[in-house]
């Protein structure tokens, strides 16, 4: 082969190479029932340092993926709180994650529904990218292994939580 | 009394001159306008001038809030990275790996046009038929065809 369809050959595999770079790094697939979950570092939303569901490990995790601006988040933030009363301690927490949200905001929505469990914040989407969401709010259940048990696309209500979360959280606690 | 009313008016003018510097400090340097057509919604994925989404909202009312606070344009954007990341600005920026986004292009450019240029002289060289891969000219007929062509002209009378 010549020096210049080498050169062709090269070009042409690089325009395709860049495209399919494209295609890959745009698109998500949701992470499944099964699947690890991702676990990056994100800062806390309070502003007090970085956290990750890695600091969780041993402990069942309901990550929740939220924002302030989001109606459907505003109706189960009371129901998580609630649950998080009733169940948070050594064996369980709730997770919250602002996603592509204001931090002043986040902020003001966690004082006005009380919401005690920790907070993290993913201002580009990155993360709730990671998992493949298609918006807020989505909720994972994550074992003590890091794997997910249990997910759920819109707003969770005290009825999942009792009798979907809860089962699976004592069963294998 | 006069040194009264000299301090009076002393203190007068430091308070004025405050006033007004805070007021030159407080004078939008931009405008909701001018931001929103350089800035995406993150979550609709277009301008933040296209996007009516209650994030969109939340976004607008914050740039307003830091245009009333007098934020030029740079300290707004620089602000809405640090909430949002650089996916918030519709242009690159132009500096780091992003720079990449500018450069790119203009170096293909450059690049296209220069191999256009010689693709151009080589054609050109091969239409005069001066080009060193022009093919070489027919050969003109042996001795022996020309005179039977002449033989042949003389005996038809042409």
């Amino acid at each position: 082969m010549s020096v210049r369809s080498s050169i062709a050959v090269l070009a042409v595999l690089a325009v395709v190479g860049l495209l399919v770079f494209g295609l890959v790094s745009k698109g998500s697939t949701r992470i499944a029932v099964g699947d690890t979950a991702p676990s990056p570092t994100l800062p806390r939303l309070d502003g007090n340092g970085k956290s990750s569901l890695a600091a969780y490990s041993g402990q069942w995790v309901l990550v929740n993926f939220w924002a302030s601006w989001c109606e459907p988040c505003e109706e189960e933030a009371p129901a998580l709180e609630e649950f998080q009363q009733q169940q948070g301690g050594k064996d369980f927490t709730v997770l919250g994650i602002d996603s592509r949200d204001l931090s002043g905001d986040g902020r003001e929505f966690t004082r006005k529904y009380g919401l005690s469990y920790p907070q993290l914040r993913d201002g580009n989407g990155d993360v709730a990218h990671e998992y493949g969401t298609n918006g807020v709010p989505e909720n994972y259940l994550v074992d003590p292994e890091g794997k997910v048990a249990w997910l759920t696309v819109g707003p969770v209500t005290e009825t999942m939580l009792s009798e979907e979360v809860l089962p699976l959280v004592r069963e294998k606690s | 009394m006069i040194l009264r009313a000299t301090r009076t008016i002393a203190i007068a003018a430091a308070a004025a001159l405050l006033a007004s510097s805070v007021a030159v400090a407080a004078q939008p340097q931009t405008s909701l306008n001018e931001i929103e057509s350089e800035v995406m919604c993150p979550v609709c994925g277009t301008l933040l001038e296209l996007a009516e989404s209650p994030q969109a909202q939340r976004e607008k009312v914050f740039i307003e809030r830091l245009v009333d606070e007098g934020k030029s344009k740079t300290e707004i954007k620089d602000a809405l990275v640090r909430e949002y990341g650089d996916e918030v600005l519709a242009l690159p920026q132009d500096s780091g790996f992003s720079l990449s986004a500018y450069l790119v292009p203009i170096v293909a450019f450059v690049v296209a046009a220069i191999a256009l240029a010689f693709a151009v002289v080589r054609w050109r060289r091969a239409s005069d038929g001066g080009g060193e891969d022009a093919a070489p000219p027919p050969p003109g007929p042996s001795a022996e065809d020309s005179a039977r062509l002449d033989a042949d002209l003389a005996r038809y009378d042409l």
